[in-house]
């Protein structure tokens, strides 16, 4: 019987290693899976490169796991959020490596990623710093330039519902980038507010199959608040 | 290259124009929306253009964090908190309207799908160039989803204040901070003008009540003309 449904953070965490690249979706607070967030900051495994839109806000979560230098690197689009004191610090002291990619093209990177494609050409970029030293084509006349696949060793998503082979659904906009995310990883640990049973959910309304998910944990925490 | 506004002009007591305000700069852009638009609006003065679009009018107003048919504002009793947008602050969805996840929102944005996109910028250029994402090479950059949609939505339009604080044109014939993308600025609505880019400069159509040309010019580094 195929269950991915484990019953400690501990489970859902184990094997993560050090140096390890790891997925964190959401978009600010909403669709962040922060119970997963905090298991590895108890799991321990340390420089890491972490993916998220955000650099982490306040002193929790993302922000927490940055301030214990267990982040090598961080690689996204938006750091400057509202209230992003811990890695601004890191930053300016030169603790920490930012890559800042946009945003469309961070989700494209892993979108290729999971569906087996190596590199694409985007017209995102073209002529800005962000393109320097990568490879520039000309289709039909207009400007591209190379992007890589991007993989991670292992993604931390957020999700609404799941069942035991791991099928999930995502609730409004924290859909965001769980669903590319999960697909672009070895390793997917999902978290959800809630376990159905297998069947249960609409086969025409699951948001990510479970092909894509390795573990899911319970966790049934109610509102996210925005930060 | 920069100029300063000559402060004869400005100093010399009250200036004989009234700037328009962040709400109506968003008002002024909000009329010129046609029915029907596909629009996303950027962080800042962008976002408020939302709430002047007139409710007979059917404009479709995209988040790039996988909204489609974004409305306003909800009451305090009406919030769903996993609905939010760009800003991170509580939207609500109109009638129609459906979520996508992020590879897909951003191919309907590269992918040439939306009508128009609404954005703040530093600083825009004759050409088209314009920067809104970092202010030198060593500042912390934050680039979100600005070169994506600047590369990928049909028309893309600034809205931003002139000048600096201190006087100095955001309108200019070369952009000095780093690019956003290069040439995709079709139109900048000001709180002193509303001006087509124009390649050589720029085109005004419309101007704050009282100014004169002459002194749009004066705080303005690329060459104006009139629109057509």
């Amino acid at each position: 019987m195929i269950n991915k449904i484990v019953q400690s953070m501990a489970e859902a965490m184990a094997g993560i290693r050090d140096g390890a690249v790891v997925l964190i979706g959401g978009f600010g607070s909403i669709g962040q899976p922060n119970a997963l967030i905090d298991g590895l900051i108890e799991q321990g495994a340390k420089d890491l490169t972490v993916v998220a839109n955000n650099a982490g806000v306040g002193r929790v979560g993302l922000a927490r796991l940055m301030e214990l230098g267990r982040v090598r690197k961080i690689v996204c689009s938006y750091p400057r959020t509202t209230d992003p004191v811990v890695f601004e610090a890191l930053y300016r002291d030169g603790k920490i490596e930012l890559e800042v990619m946009p945003q469309g093209t961070m989700a494209e990177r892993m979108r290729a990623a999971g569906a087996g494609i190596p590199a694409f050409y985007t017209p995102t970029s073209v002529g800005t710093l962000l393109a320097k030293g990568k490879e520039l084509r000309e289709f039909s006349g207009r400007h591209y330039v190379l992007e890589q696949a991007f993989h991670g060793d292992v993604a931390l998503i957020e999700a609404w519902e799941a069942d035991r082979w791991g099928n999930l659904t995502y609730k409004s906009s924290a859909r965001n980038f769980n669903p590319v995310m999960a697909t672009a990883a070895k390793l997917t640990i999902a978290q959800a507010q809630h376990i159905v049973a297998l069947g249960e959910l609409d086969p025409e309304r699951v948001h990510t199959a479970g092909i894509f998910v390795d573990r899911v944990v319970h966790v049934p925490y109610g509102e996210p608040t925005v930060t | 290259m920069t100029v300063k506004a000559k402060p004869s002009r400005l100093a010399a007591g009250k200036p004989a124009w009234k700037p328009w305000t962040r709400e109506e700069i968003a008002a002024r852009a909000a009329r010129d929306i046609p029915e029907g638009f596909y629009v996303n609006l950027g962080i800042g003065i962008p976002v408020l253009v939302a709430n002047y679009v007139p409710p007979e009018r059917e404009v479709v107003i995209q988040s790039e964090n996988g909204v489609l048919g974004m409305g306003p504002e909800p009451a305090p009793a009406e919030i769903n908190r996993w609905l939010i947008n760009a800003s991170k602050k509580y939207v609500s969805l109109v009638p129609g309207g459906s979520y996508m996840h992020h590879a897909d929102s951003f191919g309907l944005i590269r992918g040439g799908h939306l009508d128009l996109c609404v954005l703040g910028a530093f600083q825009v250029a004759a050409n088209g160039d314009f920067a809104n994402w970092s202010k030198s090479e060593t500042d912390m950059p934050s680039v979100g989803g600005a070169m994506d949609l600047a590369v990928g939505a049909k028309s893309v339009w600034l809205l931003m204040d002139h000048t600096t604080k201190d006087g100095e044109s955001k309108l200019m014939r070369r952009c000095t901070y780093p690019l956003t993308a290069i040439g995709a600025a079709k139109r900048v609505y000001t709180n002193l003008a509303v001006l087509d880019v124009a390649g050589d400069g720029f085109a005004v159509r419309e101007m704050a009540p009282g100014l004169t040309f002459e002194a749009l010019q004066d705080v303005t580094d690329a060459p104006l003309r009139t629109a057509n």
